[in-house]
């Protein structure tokens, strides 16, 4: 098991009631997609999931707890890429900040910067490697967060909203890495054609509870999540 | 382009200057500081040399002039109120004296960020064994400062895209347009916060290529703060 979640809730400062008892559990190298309207806790729960929401509840990650002691390794063990990448890269440069992770994990500087022009390369952006961050473009900036977590070689991969702003053969090209990675991945997405070409199981938030877990088709058919079909 | 843009593209610079060890650089302009702050005399004939120094060092590492000049104006209207409320108290001579230090203190400092990024002065900073929670506080600020930029640009983008534009905001809109700024910018840092502890960060940045401290630096912080002590004893 790579995740087990028993009970979980969170409520927000402003008094929102976010994540209202989720039971969850995945294997490991499984892939699962999470579908559910906006607001429905997909984003609170995920970050619960390397500890940077602290909820009320049962979490196991990678066979450690979530807590106090344990934080360090699990954000080693969990890559989250952030719904909104410009809060992800914060280094002068993007070689640097793909290094980030490695570097900021105790790896020796030589291979920081081999792990990250691997990680680069494999996302297609090893040439914009002395750029800043924020001069490039939103699909480019993508791609180097997702560089970043891959560069950090976790053992669970949670990305949220991974295709906005990815061209067509960007989303393919990310199509194609995610699906020769062998780890366990969450996709939190609403593109479903994305979804299902890395996997068949899906989950459905509603209103901060998981109303349903199985088929991916069966969940699109069940909760009419289809959102525009193609005639 | 803000200032602060246009400071931060002066540091990418490969100059002579922008290749020493931070902490030379560091040094140089502490030492520098200290000497211009310990003026008491002939303050204006020290002030021109020190700026003549600061210059001097500017063009050799290629930082265009004109612009270091106008962007070490930026103090002036802090220190003519300062000024201001010395020459009431009837001291003119103190007036003027502070205006001159703030303004070519100003420039010197602007030296050493405009040859050195952010991290790489952080980085220098840690080698002087600077205290962490003061590096951890300059990264906060520059953080949220850089943020705040972006997010001051973003919203005058989206205002305009509006048909509005900043000069023709009311005052009580651009109040509440400041208040949504703060929130903003502060909201972002925080995000960008989380992202950071999210990858692991626990306090220090590690940077890919840690700088040396070669006999260089070594040669050019003791000659150009020995420059610095002659000038502040010259002018005794
Ligand atoms: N920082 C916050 N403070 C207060 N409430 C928040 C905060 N972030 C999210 N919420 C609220 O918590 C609920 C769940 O939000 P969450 O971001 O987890 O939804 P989501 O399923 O990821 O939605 P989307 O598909 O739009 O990304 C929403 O009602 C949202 O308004
Ligand atoms: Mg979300």
């Amino acid at each position: 098991m790579i995740v087990e979640v028993k009970d979980l809730r969170f409520k927000y400062d402003d008094g929102t009631e976010a994540l209202r008892g989720i039971d969850f559990s995945m294997d490991r190298g499984e892939t699962i997609a999470f579908f559910g309207a906006n607001g429905s806790g997909k984003t609170t729960f995920a970050l619960h999931l390397n500890g940077l929401l602290r909820g009320e509840g049962k979490i196991q990650v990678a066979g450690l707890a979530v807590n106090d002691g344990n934080l360090q390794k699990i954000r080693q063990k969990v890559g989250l890429v952030l719904q909104d990448s410009d809060n992800q890269l914060f280094m002068p440069t993007v070689l640097e900040d793909v290094a980030f992770g490695p570097l900021a994990a105790g790896v020796e500087v030589r291979e920081g910067e081999r792990r990250a022009k691997d990680a680069l390369e494999r996302t297609g952006m090893l040439h914009k490697s002395g750029k800043a961050p924020y001069h490039l473009s939103a699909g480019e900036k993508k791609r180097v967060a997702i560089a970043g977590i891959l560069a950090g070689d976790p053992e669970l991969l949670i990305l949220d909203e991974p295709t906005t702003f990815l061209d067509p053969p960007g989303q393919r090209s990310l199509q194609t890495l995610l699906s020769a990675l062998p780890q366990a991945k969450i996709l939190i997405t609403h593109d479903i054609p994305f979804a299902a070409s890395l996997t068949n199981q899906a989950v459905f938030f509603h209103q901060g509870r998981i109303a349903a877990k199985g088929n991916l088709r069966e969940i699109v058919e069940r909760f009419d999540w289809q959102a525009l079909t193609t005639s | 382009m803000h200032q602060h843009a246009r400071i931060e593209r002066w540091a990418r610079g490969t100059g002579r200057l922008h290749r020493l060890h931070p902490a030379a650089k560091i040094v140089f302009v502490l030492v520098t500081l200290i000497a211009i702050s310990s003026l008491r005399q002939h303050a204006v004939a020290a002030c021109g040399s020190y700026l003549a120094l600061i210059l001097l060092l500017a063009a050799a590492t290629g930082l265009p002039l004109a612009g270091l000049l106008k962007a070490a104006a930026t103090v002036l209207p802090f220190a003519f109120s300062f000024a201001l409320i010395t020459w009431f108290a009837g001291q003119g001579e103190r007036a003027m004296l502070l205006v001159t230090r703030s303004y070519v203190s100003a420039a010197a400092a602007l030296l050493l960020v405009g040859t050195t990024p952010m991290p790489a002065l952080i980085g220098g900073l840690e080698t002087l064994r600077a205290p962490k929670f003061l590096l951890l506080v300059m990264q906060f600020l520059y953080r949220y400062l850089v943020v705040l930029f972006e997010e001051a640009g973003a919203i005058r983008d989206a205002g305009a895209s509006r048909g509005g534009s900043l000069r023709s905001l009311q005052l009580r809109q651009a109040g509440a347009a400041a208040g949504v700024l703060f929130a903003r910018a502060y909201q972002r840092a925080n995000a960008i916060h989380q992202a950071m502890v999210a990858r692991g960060f626990e306090g220090t940045i590690r940077s890919l290529s840690p700088p040396v401290f070669r006999w260089q630096d070594g040669l050019f912080m003791t000659l150009f703060c020995g420059v610095s002590v002659a000038l502040r004893v010259a002018f005794q």
